[in-house]
């Protein structure tokens, strides 16, 4: 039997509500099937199965609250290897398999935090009362943790819910509920990596000239809606840079885990305020069609809350990106338990010299903030000068 | 009442009360106490009472053993703890184990007051604070007199003790005047006691640091931070259940003694917080301990030995992350 | 189509892209990207929409003649005779 759990859609998220069960006990399921809505932070998440089986049995209740890891669903797999029966251990062991291969990694780097300071009595309070502390900022001595802090923590927790339960909240209250926490999500996660993460910076100006031609050609011959955006050649050249400097897509736990699939978070800013960062599978394995209309399917649904458990989950590098007519550079803050993310300024037409000439080129300033604990500028400034080269070849992406 | 009429109070009355308690040390007589605790006691109750003895620490000590086998109330001065090293062989392998050896057939009911402390510009020769070499010691009971009230009464209770009891009383507080409160004419020597009731931290102390903890507590009340002042008084066996009541309640700790920092009173009783109460622990168990120096002489050097108010108030504002 | 009806559609497809704003609102000459804040992918949605409701292509190099709502309608009228 598998325990179908909770899943934690970044370091960010704390617990979820299940709104909803699209499947109901003996119904076959299959790998990718939406079995239930929840309500996160992120707003309203189709959550997938990853596995084939049939439900045994459903856990919780709709319209229940519940930390993540909390198992959901009892799940009878076809595949028979997993089998049924036996000791608690067993069952366990069964259950491991999705927990660890599709959700755990982040849920592990924030559950098992050994640099965590909290007080032991903090630790209890928390304990006890489901609150993930790892996410909280410690008013104690050199940042601990303190009772005090956690005691903030569930008042805010019991607003939230109570805000939640409150009959008769009108879609703006809902959007604005959802808005705040949002911004209460990033500021957890940002404070968490900006108080953790040694960050180091770089950056390189890299010439645009022979990309945006590119594109601009290809956009000729194509109807408006197969337009591609620059994005999605920056999303494509950095993910198969990635594959010469794989080193910067991973996440840091305890040491530096490599991840063999290049999943890249693409942030997207809310017209409310806050960000949501979908994340592209396999980016590498991706054309640039691929990517842009997944980025044509996926933004609009960031923007107004719908998204998939699975576009939530398993990035494994950031990228941001300032977009036409913004800011010439952008520094950003690693998305825990990351190592690095990249960020675009606005491309904009600039005096470059070239060959002893100067001319005026279209340019984009691209920075990379990383973790100096899991890799060091040496590797940082490889990946920029190998997404340089990617980028002057823009046919070969 | 200064601290010295309070504590020649309470043997006055032991001697008054008992025919069989008198005081014997070096100069108690005819020259009043080397502190003059014991000024005028030799006329009022005479040479066979008040007992004045060669400069010999080990033999007045067992002398008073003796005594206290032999069905008497000896109360023995030892003028300073530097001095009780001397007598250490007479208290450790007799005193504090005749009733375990003898198959609890010997007490031995004797008290020893001890001249203890720092403050008085008297160096290393006559300052230190000694109390943990006694704490250590089953089979021994360890008071230490840190305000006037128990001054003058504990002495009494020390008395009734069928086991050896050790008083460290402190020289720096004999001119210190305080009122004793009128309701009290006993002390409880098998309870800790709380001096000040708070609930941000609880600062643990004993001898000279409890005056100097309720002066830091009250500056402190002004900045909003509410300490509990727990006094220990009993060094051995300690009043656990008082000490970790409080603990449990303000979730810190800062602990203060004179005494040298390695292998003390404040190690014991953070240990026993970490054993007993660790889940109830919001912050680290602080120590304000003494520097671990022979007392210097300057006075500057002194008063920089020991933990003081401004040391404490910073060390709880510290810990409670306070400005 | 009058001026009225392209101005109607425009509306439509902006209050799409960017719920939270009033298009109806925008003066004719400020710069309808800035004021209610469309970045690339949204301007992207509202070129595709206007493509769906009109029937008419707006290449790339075009994006700058219709920054403001009075150049967008003039634009788009010529266009659409």
């Amino acid at each position: 039997m598998i325990e179908f759990v909770m899943p934690s859609l970044g370091a960010d998220m704390e617990d979820g509500i299940l709104v909803e069960w699209h499947k109901k006990k003996g119904d076959a399921i299959k790998r990718g099937d939406i079995i239930a809505d929840v309500e996160t932070q992120k707003g309203l998440i189709e959550i997938e199965v990853f596995e084939d089986g049939v439900i045994e049995k459903l856990l919780i209740e709709p319209d229940t609250k519940v930390p993540v890891g909390t198992p959901l669903a009892l799940i009878n797999p076809t595949n028979k290897k997993a089998e049924t029966i036996i000791s608690t251990d067993a069952q366990k062991e069964a259950s491991h398999p999705i927990a660890e291969k599709e959700i755990t990694p982040t849920l592990n780097a924030v559950g098992v935090n050994k640099k965590i300071k909290i007080s032991p009595l903090a630790k209890r309070v928390a304990t006890e009362n489901n609150i993930n502390f790892s996410t909280l900022l410690g008013s104690g001595e050199n940042g601990a943790i303190t009772k005090e802090d956690v005691e903030k923590a569930i008042a805010q927790k019991q607003k939230s819910l109570a805000n939640h339960e409150a009959s008769g909240t009108t879609t703006e209250d809902k959007t604005k509920n959802a808005s705040n926490s949002i911004r209460a999500a990033v500021a957890a996660a940002m404070s968490k990596s900006n108080r953790e993460i040694p960050h180091y910076y770089l950056e390189k100006t890299i010439d645009m000239t022979k990309a945006l031609a590119w594109m601009n050609r290809a956009n000729k011959e194509r109807s408006v809606k197969q337009r591609l955006l620059p994005a999605a050649l920056l999303i494509k050249a950095v993910a198969i840079s990635l594959r010469e400097v794989p080193e910067l897509n991973a996440i840091w736990d305890n040491g530096l885990q490599i991840k063999s699939d290049i999943n890249i978070g693409f942030v997207v800013s809310l017209r409310g305020g806050g960000i949501i960062v979908p994340a592209i599978h396999a980016a590498n394995l991706k054309t640039i069609d691929e990517i842009m209309s997944m980025l044509n399917d996926i933004i609009p649904r960031a923007k107004a809350l719908k998204l998939r458990s699975s576009e939530l989950s398993d990035s494994s590098i950031t990228i941001t990106s300032i977009g036409e007519g913004g800011a010439d550079s952008v520094y950003g803050i690693i998305y825990p338990p990351q190592v690095a993310i990249i960020g675009f300024g606005n491309i904009s037409e600039q005096p470059f010299a070239e060959n002893g000439m100067l001319g005026i080129h279209p340019l984009v300033h691209v920075t990379l903030a990383a973790d100096h604990r899991a890799i060091d500028g040496l590797t940082g400034s490889r990946f920029l000068t190998v997404l340089n080269t990617h980028l002057q070849n823009p046919e070969s992406l | 009442m200064t601290y010295r009429e309070a504590l020649k109070q309470g043997i006055r009355e032991a001697l008054h009360a008992d025919g069989r308690v008198f005081l014997i040390g070096e100069d108690v007589g005819r020259y009043g106490g080397a502190f003059a605790v014991s000024k005028g006691l030799l006329q009022e109750f005479g040479e066979d009472r008040i007992m004045d003895v060669p400069l010999s620490e080990s033999g007045f000590v067992g002398a008073g053993i003796g005594a206290a086998i032999a069905g008497m109330k000896p109360i023995v001065e030892l003028m300073t703890v530097n001095f009780s090293l001397l007598a250490m062989d007479q208290i450790v392998n007799n005193a504090a184990t005749l009733l375990h050896m003898s198959g609890g057939q010997i007490n031995v009911p004797v008290v020893i007051r001890i001249g203890c402390g720092i403050g008085r510009q008297l160096a290393a020769q006559h300052s230190h604070s000694w109390e943990p070499l006694f704490a250590h010691i089953p089979g021994l009971i360890v008071l230490s007199v840190g305000t006037h009230e128990d001054a003058r009464y504990m002495l009494a209770e020390a008395l009734k003790s069928p086991d050896p009891v050790i008083v460290f009383e402190y020289t720096s507080m004999l001119n210190s005047e305080k009122e004793i409160p009128a309701n009290i004419t006993q002390v409880d020597i098998s309870k800790t006691k709380v001096r000040r009731v708070g609930k941000d931290i609880s600062l643990i102390t004993y001898g000279t640091g409890v005056y100097k903890c309720m002066d830091a507590a009250n500056e402190l009340a002004a900045m909003g931070i509410d300490v509990e002042v727990v006094d220990l008084r009993v060094l051995r066996p300690l009043d656990e259940e008082t000490i970790l009541a409080s603990v449990s309640k303000t979730h810190r700790a800062l602990i203060v003694e004179d005494a040298w920092k390695s292998v003390s009173i404040s190690s014991e009783i953070s240990a026993r917080i970490m054993e007993k109460i660790f889940y109830d622990l919001d912050a680290p168990v602080l120590r304000l301990s003494g520097v671990e120096v022979p007392i210097p002489y300057p006075v500057h050097l002194e008063e920089a030995s020991v933990p003081q108010k401004n040391d404490i108030i910073n060390a709880v504002k510290k810990i409670l992350n306070h400005d | 189509m009058n001026k009225e009806e392209i101005e109607k559609i425009i509306f439509n497809s902006l209050k799409q892209i960017a719920p939270d704003t009033e298009p109806s609102k925008l003066s004719p000459d400020e710069n309808i990207r800035e004021t209610l804040g469309i970045d690339s992918f949204d301007f992207l949605q509202f070129i595709v929409s206007l493509d769906e409701k009109l029937n008419l292509e707006i290449p790339e190099q075009d994006y700058g003649k219709i920054t403001t709502l009075n150049s967008l309608i003039i634009y788009l009228t010529q266009k659409i005779k």
